[in-house]
């Protein structure tokens, strides 16, 4: 039993940081009909941006910072004037296309001109372990899930109860309205692209201490956050966080008690069995297909 | 088809025919890896091009075909029972997969496929018993015909350009067909599609079904090509790849593969000393290619053609413009 | 021949709460142009919807040339004789203007598999000649649909309706969004083709004029129910309708 709960703990762990992938993909997808294939690298480049400004001696904090305004300048404004904005209105695929092509060039850019090799990345938590009630837990563990827990409810809070978030919502919902109400609705998109790079710099904080910064780190976590968002609902943002926790504990549970080499495969299983029988996602609502 | 596109094809041709004599093993061994992903890719530009569905898992059929393939002969069955046994499989599964294109739509049905291949490839890389997961299957020999051999690399290449122009010449004759003009219909408006009588369900599943075929015979011709088989090459990112090769050359545009899989395969094994450049330069080029020229290479006739019908006719408002307006 | 062609018996639709669709009933005989008018949100496009598959019903009966429809699917429905354009241009603007008619009819050839190996006009290149001449479009008759002018797309959407010589053709507002002056070339075409075809029409439309001078018969509907049916002279003499849609 304790063992399970570790697992279910360190599941839940990871799951969370999956959620945050998750989410910021799913209020870009809400937002703007924009499709990012390059979230996993979108979480990647921050991790090595963070080790950049780390050597040249910044500490850990000071270098997330750094990178969280240089990610919403980048991942955020540039990615949405230079490739969403143009795309978007020509359907769905182009975009689609255009951010496979960003990933496959951001993750071979960082191969090529900066290393292959796999670097260490610091842990914003110290090496500690805890014990409760015969359950033992990573210090990393907790702390992971506590904060990006807090910041997914951040997020939520600030979409539901400022004036900023509801107008941001309200573009989700309804462009067309929102623009009629007086929303400057591309700065509200922008916004949304802005909480994307953020919530990437947040999971790269959170991730790369335990799986090393890595030119293709970001591939299993993109496709993760896919799964993890369709699962949750590709129309919720709570179903984001859901979905990654799922996806997440059902990883971490299939490696011990099926398979280590099936561990990918429960994901996916929940993940098929929701695209067939409930697209919409567990929390997600029913979208028509119009005539 | 017209007359300069004729005298390109049979320029093309020839050279296929008269240069490899002159390469080094690894020249024609690189031809062949082109031409087989020529023949993948045009399976996928059936579905995706012109049929107008979503695709990410098409490297799953690619292994399938080459599993079978391989994993018969190392039973001691000939590459000529593999073969069509590899087709019927792929032309089945690729059936199966097409009913969630019934259901599901764009996104989802591209999540789907990639679900998919993600589900086959674990399969390929867990199953050692059937396909020896990592380590893979080798010795995959290489089929005889009529009693020649197609053991040496210039035989095969030539067996595998033949494989080529049959295929592509079948794929011609059924987009030129009723059936081309179905699976147009079908892509480009569904709901009309289906008020004239067009049984788009049925396309939609052999659209899927056809260009599995395909994949499976590139995958079989691959499998004794290369002469060991592993998961890599079947994984989700080989879909992604050869999604990129249609929509690079063009989807929808018979010739697209050619030229999409020489960029997608041909030239970054070439240029393998660099390829971690390349593939930089490739997504990036990818990128650049959406916002300019998003229905891929071979667009660029039609659009320079659009835009000197723009400029005639926007002369042509000038000229009558001027007319009113010198007789007011 | 003797009976309706289309014979539509108390037919329903509600979206919750709304009844869109209450109880409607009327007949189309061989050969008719059958008009039917209504105020926008009076749910002719919904009855329509049901009656040509796109929706199901909740409730009614429908019969083609005696045979129970209701419920059949738009392709099926179209194999069995029925053909319709939609009120937003639907035509295959990639496609050549001749490919296009040729789509249109191609399906009623043969079976699926026969098909792939027919020639790929299928045989149709002369019927769909006849057609593009009898609507005057051959100057554009190889162009790609997209890149006619509205009014001749038009003019393509409703020429493929045609093309397999159905009993029954569902016109949903041919003239909608069409220059004023191709109006009346599009009245006199469809009473062409009434006369050459002796198939029968149903035409929605906002354009009374139109409706008044081509239409054999005029159903009018408000809120989702049958307000009168007549020919045009009891319609224009119907109190009740120039109260609640004509005007005085």
């Amino acid at each position: 039993m304790t063992d399970f709960l570790q697992l279910f703990v360190s599941g839940m762990a990871t799951g969370a940081i999956y959620g945050l992938a998750a989410l910021g993909f799913t209020l870009l997808w809400q937002a703007s009909g924009t499709i990012n294939f390059a979230q996993g690298e979108f979480v990647m480049l921050p991790a090595f941006a963070m080790l950049g400004f780390a050597s040249f001696g910044a500490p850990l904090l000071a270098s997330f910072v750094l990178t969280c305004v240089v990610a919403v300048v980048v991942l955020g404004w540039a990615f949405k004037r230079g490739i969403a904005d143009p795309l978007l209105r020509h359907g769905l695929m182009p975009i689609v296309v255009a951010t496979i092509g960003l990933a496959i060039a951001m993750r071979n850019g960082v191969r090529a001109g900066y290393s292959a090799e796999a670097h260490p990345f610091p842990s914003l938590f110290a090496d500690k372990l805890f014990n409760i009630a015969g359950v033992t837990l990573t210090l990393a563990d907790v702390g992971t899930l506590v904060m990006a827990l807090l910041l997914v409810f951040a997020t939520q809070a600030f979409l539901q109860k400022t004036v900023t978030g509801r107008a941001m919502q309200a573009v989700a919902q309804n462009t067309d309205s929102a623009t009629v109400l007086g929303i400057d609705v591309p700065r509200m998109i922008f916004y949304t692209f802005a909480i994307n790079a953020l919530l990437a710099c947040a999971a790269a904080l959170l991730v790369t201490p335990t799986y090393l910064a890595k030119f293709d780190m970001g591939e299993p976590l993109g496709t993760k956050a896919f799964f993890a968002a369709i699962i949750g609902g590709f129309n919720n943002s709570r179903g984001a966080l859901l979905g990654g926790l799922i996806v997440g504990v059902s990883e971490n549970l299939a490696a011990a008690y099926i398979s280590p080499t099936y561990k990918d495969a429960v994901a996916l299983v929940v993940f098929m069995l929701v695209i067939l029988f409930k697209p919409q996602g567990l929390l997600g609502k029913k979208v028509e297909r119009k005539v | 088809m017209k007359k300069i596109h004729l005298v390109g094809l049979v320029a093309v041709l020839a050279l296929l025919l008269a240069v490899p004599p002159f390469l080094k093993n690894y020249g024609i061994y690189l031809f062949s890896y082109w031409l087989v992903f020529v023949i993948a890719t045009m399976g996928l530009n059936l579905t995706v091009g012109y049929a107008g569905q979503k695709s990410l898992g098409h490297a799953a059929f690619f292994g399938i075909g080459a599993y079978t393939v391989a994993i018969l002969l190392k039973a001691g069955i000939s590459f000529w029972l593999g073969l069509p046994l590899a087709m019927a499989g792929c032309f089945v599964i690729g059936l199966a997969l097409g009913f969630p294109a019934l259901r599901v739509q764009t996104i989802y049905l591209a999540f789907a496929t990639l679900g998919f291949n993600t589900a086959v490839w674990l399969v390929m890389r867990n199953e050692e018993w059937l396909t020896g997961g990592t380590f893979g299957i080798n010795n995959v020999a290489r089929p005889s015909l009529f009693g020649f051999s197609l053991d040496g690399n210039l035989a095969y290449y030539y067996f595998v350009l033949g494989m080529a122009v049959l295929l592509g010449a079948l794929l011609w004759g059924l987009l030129r067909s009723p059936w081309g003009k179905a699976f147009t219909a079908l892509r480009d408006n569904p709901i009309r599609a289906e008020s004239l009588g067009i049984h788009i369900q049925a396309y939609t599943l052999l659209s899927f079904a056809i260009g599995a075929v395909y994949a499976g015979i590139a995958g079989a011709l691959f499998a004794s090509l290369v002469q060991f088989i592993e998961p890599a090459p079947f994984a989700v990112s080989a879909s992604i790849m050869m999604y990129l090769m249609v929509v690079v050359g063009g989807p929808g545009y018979f010739f697209g593969p050619l030229l999409g899989s020489a960029v997608g395969v041909l030239l970054p094994e070439w240029l393998r000393f660099a390829q971690a450049w390349y593939l930089f330069v490739f997504g990036a080029a990818v990128v650049l290619l959406m916002l300019w020229l998003p229905d891929g290479l071979l667009s660029i006739p039609d659009r320079l053609r659009a835009r000197r019908q723009a400029r005639e006719a926007s002369a042509a408002r000038s000229a009558a413009a001027a007319k009113l307006g010198a007789g007011a | 021949m003797s009976g309706p062609v289309l014979k539509v018996s108390d037919l329903k639709k509600s979206y919750g709460a709304i009844l869109a669709v209450g109880g409607v009933s009327f007949e189309v005989m061989p050969g008719e142009i059958f008009g039917v008018i209504g105020p926008n949100g009076s749910g002719k496009t919904t009855m329509f919807n049901s009656v040509l598959g796109q929706i199901t019903p909740d409730a009614g009966r429908i019969e083609l040339n005696g045979r129970d429809i209701t419920g059949k699917s738009p392709m099926q429905l179209n194999q069995l004789g029925v053909g319709r354009t939609f009120q937003t241009l639907q035509v295959f603007g990639k496609m050549s203007v001749r490919d296009n008619l040729i789509v249109a009819a191609q399906e009623h050839q043969g079976s699926m598999w026969s098909r792939m190996f027919a020639p790929g006009d299928s045989g149709l290149g002369a019927k769909a000649d006849a057609l593009i001449d009898q609507f005057r479009i051959r100057h554009v008759a190889d162009k790609k649909a997209g890149e006619l002018s509205y009014g001749q797309q038009k003019l393509v959407d409703i020429a493929m309706a045609f093309m397999s010589e159905p009993d029954l053709v569902l016109l949903d507002e041919p003239c909608a969004g069409v220059n004023p002056s191709l109006v009346g070339g599009i009245s006199t075409l469809l009473k062409e083709l009434n006369q050459t075809r002796k198939g029968s029409f149903i035409v929605i439309e906002h354009n009374m004029d139109f409706v008044m001078d081509l239409c054999h018969r005029i159903l009018v509907m408000v809120e989702g129910t049958v307000m009168a049916i007549g020919t045009p002279a009891e319609i224009r003499a119907n109190k009740q309708v120039l109260d609640a849609y004509l005007g005085n």
